[in-house]
């Protein structure tokens, strides 16, 4: 009975993750065949826009339409849904840009004709799954805080006792090796980052309101988390930080008139959180392209008929699950891994000046 | 002769852009697999040699490998931008 319910678990799950894509695959008759642009379906499911779209029954989109908040110079603030962006192309002398440098965002005219961007702080779909994200992350882990403030030395179990073994497992095997004894100080920014990353990309992997959103794969997000760095690290540098920098223990001639090691290290101060948001940035975008990509392959091969489309539906939905549990593998490994070089680096710029020991004759 | 190839090549250079690109990318993809071949070739040997360390050979490999992809996703990202 054990083997037949392990068996029983694992069709359950297989179906599961596969009915994302099962559900993609609907009878299509010949008058309702359209060229689909893959290359369009994936850039738009992966940019940020207006209004949620969830999906499209017979006619009709379902989308959740999102708020618009604009501040343009010339006819002050406007708040209204996006909603109003279906009826019509253009509200109050807003529209969206169809192409050009602001393709998908909002502009307006100004007097010479020119297309411009207002001030524009919409609650867009990444703005929104962010949000979000937050709310649910903060209400995760004030629960387990209040589990912990009410019986401190009790073991934990379920959901809290999972809490705890991500966290003790960034905690010891990350924060306190890296950074050293003053660890405690940047533990909660660290945790914070890593949980942050983490259920973003966690969320961005469920294919449904209200995941779904390309929140770690927006290169604006991830350049805030590599700034969030940048400003710890050179704020709660050493003097002996700084003074590696630009006066390192290196012989003279690469120092004094050219400044090469000082102009490297510089350099260095600001490529390396830059690889952090590229890093990440890369990653997850990557992820959600191949995902996309492969359940497309459903719909390119429609037109080759009935049996070439099964076959190729099959194969989707195999290569899809693969490539969803990579992705869940890819969610953690990347949040660890950005935690681990953030911890690295404020350990780096916390550096004590090393004494030379002095050789006695 | 050698002039019409060279007008030739000059007015399909958005082509030759777009070549460049996907080339640039498939090399990024065959570097990234190298390295990350090699990082793994070299934990599978480690772990061989001393089967109790294999816990944290497996989480340097992890870390070693995600370094060595984030260098080949630049490659990627920059050549996605030419496309």
């Amino acid at each position: 009975m054990n083997s037949l319910r392990k068996i029983l678990s694992l069709i359950a799950i297989f179906v599961f993750l596969s009915g994302t894509v099962v559900l993609a695959n609907e009878p299509v008759s010949a008058e309702k065949s359209k060229e689909i642009n893959v290359k369009e379906l994936i850039l738009e499911h992966l940019a940020d826009s207006y209004t949620w779209h969830i999906t499209k029954i017979g006619e009709t989109d379902i989308a959740i339409p999102l708020p618009v908040i604009v501040y343009s110079q010339t006819s002050g603030w406007h708040v209204f849904l996006s909603s109003a962006f279906h009826e019509s192309a253009e509200y109050d002398g807003l529209s969206i840009a169809a192409e050009g440098k602001y393709k998908g965002k909002i502009v307006e005219k100004d007097a010479q004709g020119n297309e411009v961007r207002p001030f524009d702080i919409s609650i867009t779909k990444v703005v929104f799954s962010l949000l979000f994200n937050s709310l649910l992350l903060i209400i995760i882990i004030m629960g387990v805080a209040r589990s912990y403030k009410k019986d401190t030395f009790e073991s934990k179990k379920g959901f809290v006792g999972f809490m705890e073994m991500f966290i003790m497992n960034i905690n010891d095997d990350v924060i306190k090796p890296c950074i050293g004894k003053d660890y405690r100080r940047f533990a909660p920014y660290l945790l914070t980052v890593f949980f942050f990353v983490f259920i973003n990309n966690l969320m961005g992997l469920i294919p449904i309101f209200p995941g779904g959103a390309n929140v770690t794969g927006n290169i604006a997000i991830t350049f805030v988390l590599a700034l969030c760095t940048f400003v710890i690290v050179n704020i709660f540098g050493t003097k002996e930080y700084f003074k590696e920098i630009f006066w390192p223990d290196v012989p003279l001639w690469l120092k004094v008139p050219i400044p090469l090691m000082p102009a490297i290290e510089l350099v260095g101060v600001f490529t390396k959180p830059f690889a952090l948001m590229i890093r990440l940035f890369a990653n997850i975008l990557a992820g959600h392209s191949i995902v996309l990509g492969l359940t497309c392959l459903v719909f390119v091969t429609v037109s080759l008929g009935q049996a070439m489309n099964t076959s190729m539906t099959v194969v989707s939905v195999i290569f899809t699950v693969f490539i969803n549990l990579v992705e869940l593998l890819v969610a953690y490994i990347q949040a660890y891994v950005f935690t681990m070089l953030s911890a690295v680096f404020i350990g780096l710029a916390r550096v004590e000046p090393h004494h030379t020991k002095e050789v006695k004759e | 002769m050698l002039l019409t190839i060279l007008l030739q090549a000059a007015a399909g250079a958005a082509g030759l852009a777009k070549l460049g690109a996907g080339l640039g990318a498939g090399l990024a993809a065959i570097g990234a697999g190298l390295g990350i071949g090699r990082i793994g070739g070299s934990a599978m040997d480690g772990i061989a040699r001393q089967p109790e360390a294999g816990s944290d050979i497996r989480m340097s490999m992890i870390i070693a490998a995600a370094l060595v992809e984030g260098a080949a996703l630049f490659a990627i990202v920059v050549c996605g931008f030419i496309l």
